[in-house]
């Protein structure tokens, strides 16, 4: 009782002195202030971020059998899933959509970005087509990944057209359920996320710049490389870091795209849910977690982003 | 008379859509001179010098440097280098990798500009900062990099764009004797583009005023200052009264003005203001026919009987000191 009323008096004489400062506008203690100030979006982050992954770490550490799971701290999660064959084949699996979306989202992403920025001369038709590259975002991911079947399928629109065209005499059977259309469909999906950031950073380069490099006798492609894309490194860093996390996390594109046929880590995990696999499940999300955080580990090595938040 | 190395504008117009920028103008810069376009913003100083380096197509006419029209050849190519207003030091590069970009653009080896780049840095004073990055480098001192990397493709001609409109006061008064000793060292032609009149005084020894996209007069920083051609030159120059007179419109230097008694001048007028500058003192006049004049006296002349605003005074002048405008 006593304590309770010990805190309270505490807390009552904290938040009178809060006042009294507010009031005051002066500032007695400052690290208190900045304190104050970033708590309640630490609280959120803590609320929903933090706790979040201390559970999944904790499940992870659980047990299973076929009907139930329990608490426990044993390593049979993570032992089972070093040890399996098909654990490295799907995160090979993986690592390869990342690598494969990444290349195509950035030469894509980057080559949008540079004809936005550096080709369109007035500021009306850059904000107009940049508008334009958002309208696919207007409908959902799932949405527009699905409309890529009609178009992909054996009788679709891009077999019947080739075949009309007499380009291929039989449909081709790669345009869907493939590796094809699930890189297709990410390229799709996540180009934009390359050219916002890129785009960014293009802008901000001074145009006089690009002259300076023509009056020292750069050719285009020499500015190009000694000039733009050192300077946009920070914007196609903050894209990779998008383009990377987002196809690593994935699972139901490729389960769409792929016709169910091949896998990633995200839908390892879909499936162990499905199963009411938690706690492997969870220790498979620990490991995806690190891998993803050593990716952007290393990626951050090659550039100082700081400067462009 | 001619050199080799003179740059000749033969009708260079520059025209964006129906706007003319650069109207047909006509100018001989003599090789080594240190020259200066001025005029006030928009009347076609800047468009004219990004003609001449290359950033600027030519809408008709020439540029001749070293007998060779160079108006239609990449920047690269014309014998030109220019300094841009921001000085454009490359971010990610050191000043070492600045000053040596053409020369890597050339496909110069590491080894011979790194050397050549240290040798320029050394002309600007710089090569204590060879490994810094530009913005680790004060205003001066990165404009001195763009110096180094402008001179390191030896130009005939440097192009320099208002390249003190960055600087404060105190260190604009310095780079600009750097500046002026720097020209005099490499003996090549500088064409500086600037809109203030005492620092083109200060530098150049040909002065060419623009207006409206024509040349309104050209000449040695002496005879443009003195001998005013046009009432714009005469005002634009500073320094000028510009005073109308039955037979004419006369420009007249404020320090050549002598203010008397009353109705003892040859122009009566009361007097609007005074400020103290130190050596002189500047009085503000209004004549009889509602013209402003300027007349600046010795502050000692001035406080052996000082006036007070709203007194009556006289102006005299000599007639020799008067020149007749034509416009």
């Amino acid at each position: 009782m006593t304590a309770l009323s010990k805190n309270r008096r505490l807390f009552g004489s904290l938040l009178a002195s809060l006042l009294a400062q507010l009031a005051t506008g002066r500032t007695k203690n400052r690290h208190l202030m900045g304190w104050l100030l970033a708590s309640p979006m630490a609280l959120v982050l803590m609320v929903f971020l933090v706790l979040p992954i201390v559970m999944i770490v904790i499940v992870s550490f659980w047990g299973a059998t076929e009907f139930s799971i329990y608490p426990a701290f044993q390593w049979d999660n993570y032992q089972f899933l070093l040890t399996s064959p098909v654990t490295y084949k799907v995160f090979l699996n993986t690592f390869k959509y990342a690598v494969l979306t990444w290349a195509f989202t950035l030469t894509i992403g980057f080559t949008v970005a540079y004809f936005l920025a550096f080709h369109v001369r007035s500021l009306t038709w850059q904000i107009a087509l940049f508008l334009l590259c958002t309208i696919p975002f207007w409908t959902s991911n799932i949405i527009r990944m699905i409309s890529w079947i009609p178009f992909l399928g054996r009788n679709g629109i891009a077999n019947s057209t080739l075949m009309s065209m007499g380009v291929i005499d039989e449909p081709l059977e790669w345009l869907l359920y493939s590796d094809f259309s699930v890189i297709l469909a990410f390229v799709h999906l996540y180009t934009l996320f390359m050219v916002v950031p890129i785009f960014n950073t293009m802008m901000r380069i001074d145009r006089s710049l690009i002259e300076a490099a023509y009056d020292s006798g750069a050719t285009g492609w020499q500015t190009l490389t000694n000039v733009i894309i050192p300077l946009c490194k920070p914007g196609i860093m903050i894209g990779s870091i998008f383009v990377v996390t987002l196809v690593m996390g994935d699972f139901i594109t490729v389960r769409f795209m792929s016709g169910s046929q091949s896998a990633n880590v995200g839908r390892l995990i879909s499936n162990d849910i499905g199963l009411l696999q938690y706690p492997s499940a969870a220790a498979t999300a620990v490991i995806l977690l690190i891998t993803v955080l050593m990716v952007i580990g290393l990626l951050l090595r090659f550039v100082d982003i700081r400067k462009e938040l | 008379m001619r050199t080799e190395l003179d740059l000749e504008l033969v009708a260079l117009t520059k025209r964006y859509g129906e706007t003319v920028a650069v109207d047909g103008i006509q100018h001989l810069f003599r090789g080594g001179t240190y020259a200066c376009l001025l005029g006030p913003s928009g009347c076609g100083k800047s468009s004219t010098l990004r003609m001449i380096a290359g950033h600027e197509e030519v809408s008709d006419g020439a540029i001749v440097l070293a007998g060779q029209d160079i108006s239609r050849l990449p920047p690269a190519r014309r014998g030109t280098a220019m300094m841009f207003q921001n000085y454009a030091l490359f971010p990610h590069l050191s000043v070492a990798d600045n000053v040596a970009f053409s020369l890597k653009m050339k496909g110069v080896d590491r080894e011979t500009r790194r050397k050549r780049a240290m040798e320029l840095l050394e002309l600007v004073h710089m090569t204590a900062y060879a490994e810094r990055l530009p913005a680790q480098l004060s205003g001066g001192q990165q404009q001195r990099v763009a110096l180094a990397r402008a001179l390191i493709t030896n130009p005939q001609v440097l192009l320099l764009d208002e390249p003190l409109s960055a600087l404060d006061p105190f260190l604009r008064v310095r780079m600009r004797s750097e500046l002026k000793k720097l020209q005099r060292e490499l003996g090549i032609t500088f064409v500086h583009v600037t809109h203030g009149q005492d620092e083109a005084l200060a530098l150049a020894d040909e002065i060419v005023v623009m207006n409206n996209a024509v040349i309104e007069q050209a000449g040695p920083a002496r005879e443009v200052f003195n001998t005013p051609r046009t009432e714009f030159v005469a005002r634009f120059m500073g320094g000028h009264n510009v005073i109308a007179l039955p037979r004419g419109h006369f420009a007249i230097r404020s320090d050549q003005i002598a203010v008397t008694e009353a109705a003892q001048g040859k122009l009566d007028g009361h007097v609007t203001g005074i400020e103290y500058q130190g050596t002189s003192v500047a009085l503000t006049l209004m004549t009889a026919g509602d013209q402003e004049i300027t007349a600046i006296v010795p502050e000692d002349q001035y406080f052996v009987k000082p006036i007070q605003p709203g007194d009556g005074v006289g102006l005299s002048w000599d007639e020799d000191h008067l020149h007749a405008l034509t416009a």
